[in-house]
């Protein structure tokens, strides 16, 4: 099959971009989506154009390297599915397909379809974890987690960390992001102890970056490809609550993360 | 047994090998002793570094995968001056996220009869006897410290109805060893280790390089003192300083182009490192996975692997006549060659990965494959479903069926499955010592880029537990010991080995930008993969590794000729660093090739069809290769040098495997 395919091209952050409209003949429908892109761009190559720059490395839809809004759809029209897992069967001949990076303040576009979602990280640097140092761990049959807390803590910790819930959202929030780690780590006997400090840190951090705030559209669960649920989100706020009224022997310390560090390379 | 001679190397092999100039030591540095006391003495021996001195010490980690973000957190932890470098936008995107069914621990929780002893033994025997058993009775032993530690961490294991961890049986062991996370192990056992590593980042004892790509090993009077990069957001060639350089840059299956590693793996850092002075340990050994779902067309990118169980129940064959057209369903019960069954009546489905990863490909090589380009063959569960009805098959393996319809688009219900082999993982890599340090003192490597615990083919769910054990455990004791032993010059930048290190990456990519030629890198990484799967993949013959030993360095002369690399070096160029991969596969590959042609035994997942037993199984050659092969840089165009350290087995008795 053919498709015309419109793409946002941008050359890096500070340039302006647009989009540039290109036709792919002999799409297969057993391609993934990905796959069809290589192909764009090998013949982008063969005419001496420069080639889309996207996203992508396991392309089994687990690293959360790869995405871009299809259409107006993060990820594109497959529910629970990443682009790299989308295959071509799901469209038509003929189709016309608008491609364009995660918009969101917090991403700022590398070049073409690629962000820069380091901000993800600044959120986990700042309470993402539980603290044990390599060495110190007690022997761990004597760590008992209800069954139903393992399987909540796993069903969060599945997130991929690949931005689609924040270009959904829009308010361009994080909050579906944040919440999950949070429901991960603390919904754990493991993660008692930094629970309270974690919830303000983390939601501290994620309010120092450019993102914006939740108000329940729940765009972003239907945009997530691994089904993180809504409810997490008013779990993160029950916690938030919680930590406010706790009683603490002292004030909690709320660190606030270093935005945009500068990178040492450039 | 703590020292190897280098031997001269066998007189058939004089046109391949050059003779070391002197004998080279290999000093594998195994402590003597019983073997159970082996890491308690060699801990006891290390020397160690006082915490107010730790900071004075810079480490740079080039990786964040299982054994690099592991290493860089602990280091950190411990009060070093950690630097961790990755070419990903984050070090969570590391590969070791792709792995799936599990990790192994010693932990007899089950009460079946597991031990440390019995982790050991399986890992020998089932890496064919090419493994250390010094290094695979430390990695037994350390799997029970890898559990706790990530379950102090939050990674959430299955647990039972008692909130206790459960385990499963993998890989045909006969214990239930394996701890695992629904399918996603890897996944979170990567992000526990990225989880510390982000908290060592923002305490500011771990600086992260994101989007940074080591281009270069710089060695001053010997000792590894820093690496060049490359930003790969605005090209920038940059110089760090250390005084340990450890690499946890993960494998080299990609050589093959289509493999189930992800995209961007590669072999650069390693090899960097070896065209340096690290010895190259066992580049031959290559681990094919049989169940995989198989290419669909040309433009296929990679390799999708699907879970070995469904062996259990699904029955894998190809139709007799060569050249079939007809769809599986319409195809008689009495034209199927249920080729595994017949050839191997008592394992049937059930013979070992190698066997059927090898059976596949011959059934296709004789034209009859089955699917696009006849690079399949059928896993059936029609008679599994008759017997155990659909509801039990899906409860079984409906994920499966699940991922194998998102990719194909087929219903395995109701057609069978196509499946195929992949290459996915590296037993070979930078030959280390039992401290995990190369021949080039100040270099470690951890994880799937050295070559050291699996022996010639890897258990399943033994790659995390090796990376990790290298990471949190060994790694942090042994980095330590180097720094209190050896002296350490002040270096800076300036110094002429960075300038000439970044004077020749500049070199190396300017040429590829400049080539303007017709051909894509993907048309020659594609070419290469062909190449090198058809003679250095499950079946290798004197003849075609022969054969490809000549058309690499042709390949690679047309490469740096007729490759087409657009845009510029100052900017994210993702042709660019493809290229710089793939010029770097084109030379590891002559070195699998020339490693296999000299190991003329058959041993795990290295197949010589001139070495195989009247059943067609692998025939080991231990009066003669029982060493593992260390290869030494002579210069490109120039034969590599063979050392050798030897193997012994005082614990595990040298036996040829038989699935009979």
């Amino acid at each position: 099959m053919k498709l015309n395919l419109r793409i946002w091209r941008q050359k890096d952050t500070d340039t302006a971009g647009r989009f540039v409209t290109y036709q792919v003949d002999e799409v297969s429908p057993d391609m993934s989506f990905l796959e069809m892109l290589d192909v764009l761009n090998e013949d982008l190559i063969g005419r001496g154009e420069e080639p889309v720059a996207f996203e992508h490395d396991c392309r089994e839809g687990i690293c959360g390297s790869c995405g871009f809004v299809i259409n107006g759809m993060p990820h594109g029209p497959r529910r629970h599915t990443t682009v790299c897992q989308l295959h071509m069967r799901f469209f038509k001949d003929g189709d016309c397909l608008t491609l364009e990076p995660w918009r969101a303040q917090a991403f700022p576009v590398v070049r073409d379809l690629v962000v820069d979602r380091s901000a993800f990280d600044r959120i986990i640097q700042a309470g993402g974890y539980i603290t044990a140092p390599t060495g110190a761990a007690p022997e761990a049959g004597a760590i008992l987690v209800p069954k139903e807390a393992a399987d909540t803590a796993m069903d969060a910790a599945t997130c991929i960390g690949c931005g689609a819930c924040v270009a959904a959202c829009p308010n361009a929030a994080a909050m579906l992001f944040t919440s999950a780690k949070i429901t991960h780590l603390n919904s754990l006997p493991q993660g008692q102890p930094e629970r309270d400090e974690r919830t303000l840190n983390m939601t501290a951090a994620m309010a120092l970056e450019d993102f914006g705030s939740c108000s329940n559209h729940a765009e972003c669960e239907a945009a997530c490809p691994k089904g993180i649920p809504l409810e997490f989100i008013a779990g993160l706020n029950r916690d938030l609550i919680r930590a406010a009224f706790h009683r603490h022997r002292e004030p909690l310390a709320v660190v606030a993360a270093p935005r945009h560090p500068a990178h040492e390379d450039t | 047994m703590s020292t190897a001679i280098a031997l001269t190397p066998a007189a058939r092999l004089k046109d391949q090998v050059a003779v070391p100039q002197e004998p080279v030591v290999l000093d594998a540095r195994i402590p003597p002793g019983p073997i159970e006391q082996k890491w308690d003495r060699c801990r006891f021996d290390m020397k160690l570094v006082n915490p107010a001195n730790r900071r004075r010490h810079t480490i740079l980690v080039v990786g964040s995968g299982l054994a690099g973000a592991a290493a860089a957190a602990t280091l950190g932890e411990q009060g070093y001056h950690v630097h961790c470098f990755s070419f990903h936008d984050t070090p969570r995107r590391a590969h070791s996220i792709a792995a799936q069914g599990g990790i192994n621990a010693a932990k007899n929780y089950r009460n079946d009869g597991d031990s440390i002893y019995r982790l050991f033994y399986d890992t020998v025997k089932g890496g064919d006897f090419r493994a250390r058993e010094g290094n695979a009775y430390r990695l037994a032993q350390i799997s029970v410290n890898i559990i706790d530690q990530c379950v102090a961490q939050g990674v959430p294991f299955a647990r039972d109805y008692g909130g206790l961890l459960e385990t499963r049986s993998f890989g045909g062991v006969q214990v239930e060893r394996t701890f695992y996370a629904r399918g996603q192990t890897g996944q979170q056992l990567l992000l526990g280790a990225y989880q510390a590593l982000e908290q060592q980042i923002g305490a500011g004892t771990v600086t992260m390089h994101p989007r940074t790509e080591m281009l270069d090993l710089v060695v001053i009077d010997g000792q590894a003192r820093g690496i060049i990069t490359r930003n790969l957001r605005t090209g920038a060639i940059h110089s760090h300083v250390g005084d340990v350089v450890v690499l946890a840059t993960g494998g080299y299956s990609n050589v093959f182009y289509l493999s189930t590693n992800a995209k961007a793996s590669n072999c650069t850092a390693i090899w960097r490192a070896h065209r340096r002075g690290a010895h190259f340990g066992n580049p031959c050994y290559t681990q094919i996975h049989p169940t995989c779902i198989p290419q669909s067309g040309e433009y296929q990118s990679k390799l999708v692997l699907m879970s070995e169980s469904l062996r259990n129940d699904g029955r894998i064959w190809v139709p007799k006549k060569k050249g079939e057209t007809r769809r599986a369903n319409d195809i008689p019960e009495g034209e199927r060659d249920y080729y595994l069954e017949r050839r191997y009546p008592s394992f049937g489905n059930l013979v070992p990965r190698d066997v059927a990863s090898r059976n596949a490909k011959e059934v296709c090589d004789e034209g009859r494959g089955v699917g696009p380009g006849g690079h399949g063959v059928y896993l059936d569960f029609r008679e599994a479903i008759g017997r155990l009805g659909l509801d039990n098959v899906r409860e079984k393996y409906g994920n499966l069926f699940e991922i194998y319809e998102r990719i194909t688009g087929d219903n395995a219900y109701d057609v069978p499955m196509r499946i195929y082999p992949a290459p996915h993982y590296t037993m070979g890599g930078l030959w280390v010592d039992y401290h995990l340090m190369t021949t080039i003192p100040g270099l470690f490597a951890g994880g799937e880029a050295n070559f050291s615990d699996q022996g010639a083919n890897r258990l399943g769910a033994s790659a995390l537990m090796q990376g990790l054990s290298d990471g949190y455990f060994i790694l942090p004791a042994t980095v330590p010991d180097y720094l209190a032993r050896t002296k350490l010059e002040r270096v800076d930048p300036s110094h002429l080995a960075f300038l000439e290190a970044e004077k020749e990456v500049r070199q190396r990519t300017e040429p590829l930008l400049n080539a303007n030629g017709r051909r894509t890198v993907d048309s020659f990484h594609r070419e290469l993969g062909r190449l090198m799967w058809d003679h250095c993949g499950m079946a290798r013959s004197d003849a075609g590794l022969r054969q490809a030993v000549g058309k690499i360095p042709e390949l690679r002369e047309e490469f740096h000729e007729n490759v087409r690399v657009l845009g510029a070096g100052e900017e994210l160029n993702q042709t660019l660093e493809k290229a710089g991969r793939v010029a770097d596969f084109l030379e590891v590959a002559e070195l699998m090739c020339t490693d296999a042609l000299h190991r003329t035994e058959s041993c795990g997942g290295h197949f010589r069809v001139e070495s195989q037993t009247p059943e067609g199984e692998a025939l080991r050659d231990d009066a003669n290769f029982c060493y593992v092969a260390a290869w030494e840089w002579q210069g490109l165009g120039q034969a590599p040098a063979l050392h050798k350290e030897p193997l012994t087995f005082e614990h595990v008795h040298l036996a040829q495997r038989s699935y009979k």
